[in-house]
């Protein structure tokens, strides 16, 4: 049985198309339609509702020495109020979630994960952690909401004064309008915005308030669809798809997250040993037909690669992919073909993002 | 049976021209239920189609559904505007056919009007 999230009424008076994902039934999108939910995103302002996400607090004197063992990326001289986007690998190099850690003190950091693998990360950093420290799961007790796109600033600020100036950063105890939330400036869209959390009880009437003081900007409710041609377009990885437990994040091209140079972390040597035979590419899609997960990708007949995700995007307006090819087929410009469901699609390498924001 | 449209309960539809020809799209109910389509992959002209058999995929941006032959004949010719405009089957279901369908030789069990109603309400 699927879990609702704080908001789960709202989605369906507002006619949202409910859909089991990781473990919640969430909206896959309103009335409106993907499309339009996207382009509200990269041309106004979409409000989606992301309590599904997991929370896990690690505090203690030794916190920062754990979260460095735990997580590849590298934390030493992060600053309070900042947030750094992290893999998680097992000892084999494989990648057990990906994930946002908010340093909210030296000894106190929140851990955004990704709901389908909450309860698998708590269970490891738990059995992982040494010294004085503690490990909390708060998921349940939150509500969060993600408000993205251009006019995502202006529709905040009616509503409080205190907003995160800096890209990955985050402010505490906000008042929002008489809700205390996190406020933090991040997102999975490619645009600017802001994700927002407050105690799940608040839930709903943060959610009408952004919705009402977003209107004359254009914001409109987004589901999951959207959510997803988004964050494919801005080239970001989704766990379970160009992540897991038998992808490195070397070989999802997370190069910039994977310190090596750390004295030690958990993952290290299995991801030097694994290496990186394949690595995570764009294919732009130039025949007709959409590859989405796992199609084979050839090069002169032979298979040289295998499509993670996929999708027609819509900013773009063609298809658009991502795939773990083999080393020697990752130059950009390298044409392909794409077996899609036995039609061999030509497609052709190129550079990740598909999309990046005009500042 | 001319100009009547009739349904398959997989929610195509079938509009008869002649006793051996007729033309196959989607109804309003399934383009309502896919979303935003964005690709149709159509057989080709001279292709044998079979009653109850799939013929087609209409892609929304999220899924790929199958698009299931009222008929069992040749594709005599396909809609090549929805080849670059796959969202016109969203704008008008009914206007937007896949395919013109010739030699038939066979059918699948067909509704009327009134009777994929029916089948759509009872299904709710």
């Amino acid at each position: 049985m699927e879990k609702k999230t704080p908001i789960y009424e709202r989605h369906v008076e507002l006619k949202g198309r409910m859909v089991p994902f990781a473990g919640y039934l969430l909206p896959v999108q309103y009335e409106t339609g993907v499309i339009t939910e996207h382009n509200a995103v990269r041309n106004k302002a979409g409000l989606f509702d992301v309590s599904h996400m997991g929370q896990i607090v690690i505090q203690g004197p030794d916190a920062l020495e754990n979260i460095n063992m735990l997580l590849t990326n590298d934390f030493t001289n992060m600053s309070d109020g900042r947030a750094k986007y992290s893999p998680m690998c097992n000892p084999e190099g494989g990648t057990i979630d990906d994930l946002i850690v908010f340093r909210q003190s030296k000894d106190k950091y929140l851990l955004g994960v990704n709901a389908a693998n909450r309860d698998k990360d708590f269970e490891w950093i738990k059995s992982n952690v040494k010294g004085n420290v503690e490990v909390l799961d708060i998921s349940d007790d939150i509500a969060q909401v993600a408000l993205q796109g251009p006019n995502s600033y202006d529709i905040l600020r009616k509503l409080t004064n205190n907003i995160p100036e800096k890209y990955y950063s985050f402010l505490e105890d906000v008042d929002v309008n008489g809700i205390i939330c996190f406020v933090s400036k991040t997102g999975y869209t490619g645009e600017l915005g802001y994700e927002i959390s407050c105690d799940k009880t608040d839930g709903v009437k943060l959610w009408n308030m952004l919705l009402d003081a977003g209107e004359e900007f254009g914001l409109i409710p987004c589901g999951l669809g959207a959510r997803d041609t988004l964050r494919l377009e801005a080239g970001m990885p989704l766990y379970g798809h160009e992540l897991s437990e038998e992808i490195s994040p070397l070989e999802a091209s997370l190069n910039f997250t994977v310190k090596m140079e750390k004295e030690d972390f958990i993952g290290k040597e299995g991801i030097r040993k694994r290496g990186t035979s394949r690595r995570r590419v764009g294919l732009k899609i130039t025949g007709r037909g959409i590859a989405r997960e796992d199609c084979d990708v050839f090069v002169d007949g032979q298979k040289v690669g295998l499509t993670t995700s996929g999708t027609h995007s819509p900013t773009l307006g063609y298809p658009i992919a991502m795939a773990l090819m083999d080393k020697d087929y990752t130059d950009i410009g390298i044409e392909v073909v794409v077996n899609v469901r036995g039609r061999e699609i030509p497609a052709v390498i190129c550079d990740l993002p598909f999309y990046t924001r005009v500042k | 049976m001319k100009g009547e449209r009739f349904y398959l309960k997989s929610h195509e539809w079938i509009e008869f021209i002649d006793e051996k020809t007729a033309r196959v799209g989607i109804s309003d109910f399934a383009q309502q239920e896919l979303g935003d389509i964005v690709f149709v992959n159509l057989p080709e002209v001279g292709d044998e189609v079979v009653a109850g058999e799939g013929f087609a995929e209409v892609e929304s941006v999220k899924s790929i559904s199958e698009v299931y032959s009222p008929v069992t004949g040749v594709v005599r010719s396909v809609n090549e505007k929805l080849q670059d405009s796959p969202e016109l089957v969203n704008e008008d279901a009914y206007d937007a056919w896949f395919v013109e369908i010739g030699d038939i030789s066979a059918k699948e069990e067909l509704l009327n009007e009134e009777e994929y109603n029916e089948f759509l309400e009872s299904e709710n």
